[in-house]
């Protein structure tokens, strides 16, 4: 998802008689719906994947802003502009409130900023494809907002209060995100033949990146078996995808727009759409680094970095200057 | 480069929202200093109405009970019953109380 592949570190689920009494409590805690707080013992696995994930989500929430950011200079009239502004305002936040839930697991805010720019710690797949219309800024709320909220639904209620609690603001604000989006393309797809073909284009080329972000079957994996039984993970990434395609085909068909895949077919006997995987070969590529905007983004990023090293400096040093002074006048 | 970039302090928000509720924690933020901190919070976590007062402390300012506590902080509380008002049985035909 926007926490695409992250890997437990344990060998697989152990039951609750290979536990230690410490551990036994903790995950009999999490099994009985509690939730574990920042002072709380947990297993270094634990704390570990936290980090990882809360943090790459994180990143993918500040990273997320580029694409987007890309078309406020260019929105069609000053209201669909002010609105852009707002949610990719709202975008940061999240990232911050993300941010501060992965600092509460003994990480700081710096050490996470690093392994973001020097490329150690991931950011969601999607943010490396290239916003090229506004019809995109359609698709991009529409499908990758939608895609985002069916996984931090759930996420409200995992084990982390932290994290959970984050994610229970964001879930407020997201809705708002996906409902923009889709009035772009309800406006798109009622409009001219070029804007018709302009959101079905948007819609081409989104819709198989967007069913990447919920990350390749896991179904088998004993990572995400791991995850489950932390509830740091709440469905598997097969489930998810199905109840997004499930959701998105009839608001295409509303739109009059076609869903990119010549296969995609109700199911009766499965009650679900049956649909062609995304290119995973695509996914694992962008994934290293080789996808259209890998580069640019990561450069963005360190150049906002670098450039604002003056201003978090200076205001270090003002408000240290202002507190020297407010000493000496006491 | 001459001066190493330090991180801000870490700040915890809280918030009074319109309803006459006491302040809530909402989360935290990095700041250079408390006047900062209110700015940014105004931004983070005020967007949408949220709240109508602002405080904000320095996180390492911030003493807490810890877990280990648990036991013999809250424990004792569960054998006073009496402190609970249901814990008393007022005929019915007292009326309300």
């Amino acid at each position: 998802m926007y926490a695409q592949m992250i890997k437990s570190t344990g060998e697989g689920v152990k039951s609750l008689d290979e536990m230690d009494p410490q551990e036994r409590a903790f995950q009999e805690r999490i099994n009985a719906g509690g939730k574990i707080e920042p002072k709380d013992w947990m297993p270094d696995g634990y704390r570990k994947n936290l980090i990882r994930q809360i943090g790459q989500h994180a990143h993918s929430e500040i990273v997320g802003q580029l694409p987007e950011g890309n078309w406020i200079t260019r929105a069609p009239t000053l209201e669909r502009k002010a609105i852009l502004l707002a949610k990719v305002q709202d975008e940061a936040g999240h990232g911050l409130y993300l941010y501060c839930a992965a600092e509460t697991l003994g990480v700081t805010r710096d050490q996470l900023t690093r392994d973001l720019l020097s490329g150690k710690m991931k950011y969601s797949s999607i943010f490396n494809y290239p916003t090229l219309t506004w019809a995109d800024m359609g698709a991009v709320g529409w499908l990758v907002d939608g895609a985002a909220i069916m996984n931090q639904v759930p996420l409200q209620r995992t084990s982390y209060g932290p994290y959970a609690r984050a994610m229970v603001r964001i879930c407020k604000e997201e809705s708002f995100h996906q409902r923009q989006g889709y009035d772009i393309m309800m406006k798109m797809a009622q409009g001219t033949d070029a804007q018709r073909k302009m959101a079905q284009d948007a819609l081409n080329r989104f819709w198989g990146p967007a069913l990447m972000m919920f990350g390749p079957s896991d179904e088998n994996s004993v990572h995400s078996a791991q995850s489950m039984a932390w509830k740091i993970k709440m469905n598997s990434n097969d489930e998810l995808r199905q109840k997004f395609v499930d959701e998105c085909v009839p608001q295409a068909e509303y739109l009059g727009l076609t869903v990119p895949d010549p296969d995609l077919k109700w199911n009766e006997e499965r009650g679900h759409y049956d649909f062609t995987q995304p290119d995973w070969d695509e996914f694992f590529d962008v994934l290293k680094g080789n996808g259209p905007c890998n580069t640019e983004r990561l450069a963005a990023r360190n150049k906002a970095w670098d450039d604002g090293a003056w201003v978090r400096d200076g205001l270090m040093a003002h408000a240290a200057k202002k507190r020297a002074a407010k000493l000496a006048a006491e | 480069m001459t001066h190493p970039t330090k991180e801000w302090p870490l700040f915890e928000v809280f918030i009074r929202g319109q309803h006459g509720l006491s302040h809530r924690h909402v989360g935290s933020l990095h700041a250079a200093n408390a006047e900062m901190a209110i700015k940014s919070a105004r931004d983070v976590y005020t967007r949408r109405n949220e709240g109508v007062s602002i405080w904000v402390v320095l996180a390492s300012d911030i003493a807490a009970s810890s877990p280990e506590e648990k036991g013999s902080l809250y424990e004792p509380a569960n054998d006073k019953v009496y402190r609970h008002p249901t814990f008393f049985d007022i005929p019915d035909e007292v009326g309300a109380m």
